[in-house]
């Protein structure tokens, strides 16, 4: 992900804080603040159902309408409410989103499509696949940064892990070219997507040396790669990698987490391995 | 002695790059003189990183000697330090810090200081209390965990079932109510559920877990 490593890992740690600091709402609050006149307030209440995962058919359905909202502007003609909207969509787990954030996926705002591509891959609804594909048209020659914008021309990062969540064993040629894109992180996930997609342990193995770049954000997108994946084999590199305790924590939480989905009624070696290098993270 | 304190004390207030000052403080903690404790605790307060963390392993190697210093000299409005101070605190384990670890593992804003101050709570060296106040430390030890299992961040509830674990390890008397608490939780996360399991069947086996593997190094006390 772009910048939403950092986001999402800190996200859950900080729920109860956040709760308390900023403006309490209640849920039928927060739903119709979607349609408040101070946009201010809409953005708010469309950040705070995703963050309390609050899967209300009417917050969803509220939400899928904010996806074409058209009152709140930024200066560069971005949509904040729609990009709030599509990040909380992912988290509620309802596909009645999926055309909604489809649609998204054409959207002028780059990080409107950027935060579709994102929940599309966390709903795991495969009938996205086509038009994910669709944006990595050109391969990696068209993957080149937008003149005077901060981000390149698609969300790569997004859509490449997004079609190896989905399981697009279809994409895997596609995607195979943006490990050598120029930019590590869009490696990265490229790399990522095809470990899922392929389980070729060379592709996990990237990663591990991706813990060992100079820049200590990298690093940590390989955490975040390395515990999305769930690579068991990692689990020393990750101990010891150079970072903050908390990243090591959350990534081998993925490893875990795979360990169990693989032995889910009895105590693996691998699971009490992951564990007892979890323990020395707290 | 006391002119080599002064030496190494003055090359800290001296250092001119944070290099030269996590080289002074580590110099500092190498020497493990008590003088050089209230220095170490100031420089947990450097706003450097290296400093601190090496500071912090200087103190833990002081151990007792260290406890009430921190203790007294715990910066209430430096949160960096202060962060750093528990940890220190925690890896010592001297049952005097009870009271400021279970704060800290309740109350503390910062997720990594409580998950180190809830984990390290669970291991405290009871023995070094008095036979009368052992019993209600534990217990009011046992209390705060419980609580702390209904906190929203699992990896909070995690580093409770640790502590849970380590208090069951170190205080038969309360091993079979631990058993009954961890055996009726439910929690959703996948991760935390594991732990619990994991705590299960190591309080239950007096030897290792037959699938725990070797070079674990989590010390746990088992007086």
């Amino acid at each position: 992900m772009l910048d939403g490593t950092s986001e999402t890992q800190f996200e859950e740690s900080t729920a109860v804080s956040e709760a308390t600091g900023a403006e309490a709402l209640t849920v039928e609050q927060a739903i119709a603040n979607l349609s408040h006149p101070d946009t201010s307030l809409r953005y708010y209440a469309a950040w705070w159902l995703g963050k309390f995962r609050v899967s209300d058919p009417a917050a969803v359905d509220a939400l899928i309408a904010a996806l074409r909202d058209e009152s709140d502007r930024t200066e560069l003609g971005g949509y904040p409410l729609r990009r709030n909207a599509a990040r909380a969509l992912g988290k509620l787990g309802d596909c009645r989103a999926v055309p909604g954030l489809m649609e998204c996926l054409g959207c002028e705002d780059f990080y409107v499509r950027e935060s579709a591509a994102q929940s599309l891959g966390m709903l795991g609804d495969a009938s996205c696949v086509p038009a994910l594909l669709g944006l990595l048209a050109g391969g990696v020659a068209a993957a080149i940064k937008v003149p005077g914008r901060p981000h390149l021309a698609q969300p790569y990062e997004a859509i490449l892990e997004a079609l190896g969540a989905l399981g697009a064993v279809e994409a895997v040629e596609v995607i195979r070219p943006f490990v050598e894109h120029p930019l590590q992180r869009v490696q990265y996930s490229a790399v990522r997507a095809l470990y899922q997609l392929t389980e070729d342990a060379a592709y996990g193995d990237r990663l591990v040396a991706a813990l060992q770049s100079d820049d200590i954000n990298l690093r940590r997108v390989a955490l975040s790669d390395l515990g999305a994946v769930g690579y068991l084999p990692a689990a020393e590199a990750i101990a010891t990698a150079a970072t903050e305790n908390s990243f090591k924590l959350f990534s081998l939480k993925g490893l875990l987490e795979r360990a169990m989905r693989q032995s889910p009624h009895s105590l693996s070696a691998d699971a009490v391995k992951v564990m007892t290098l979890m323990d020395e993270m707290l | 002695m006391s002119t080599s304190l002064a030496t190494l004390i003055a090359d800290i207030d001296r250092a001119d790059s944070p290099e030269r000052l996590i080289a002074a403080v580590q110099a500092l903690a190498a020497a493990r003189l008590e003088g050089g404790i209230p220095t170490l605790i100031r420089a947990l307060g450097f706003n450097n990183p290296g400093a601190a963390v090496t500071a912090v392993k200087g103190l833990v190697q002081m151990g007792e000697a260290a406890v009430m210093p921190l203790l007294t000299l715990l910066d209430d409005y430096n949160y960096g330090a202060r962060a750093y101070a528990i940890r220190a605190l925690a890896a010592i384990a001297d049952p005097r810090a009870l009271d400021v670890l279970l704060s800290a593992a309740e109350a503390d804003f910062a997720p990594s200081v409580r998950r180190a101050a809830t984990k390290g709570v669970g291991q405290l060296l009871w023995l070094k209390l008095a036979d009368s106040e052992r019993a209600i430390a534990q217990s009011r030890t046992y209390d705060t965990l419980v609580r702390i299992l209904d906190d929203a961040d699992w990896s909070i509830r995690y580093a409770a079932i640790a502590g849970l674990q380590a208090l069951g390890q170190s205080t038969p008397d309360l091993q079979p109510q631990i058993l009954e608490t961890l055996r009726t939780l439910a929690d959703s996360d996948i991760a935390v559920q594991a732990r619990v399991q994991w705590a299960i069947a190591t309080l239950q086996s007096p030897q290792p877990v037959p699938n725990s593997f070797p070079g674990s190094q989590t010390p746990i006390p088992n007086p």
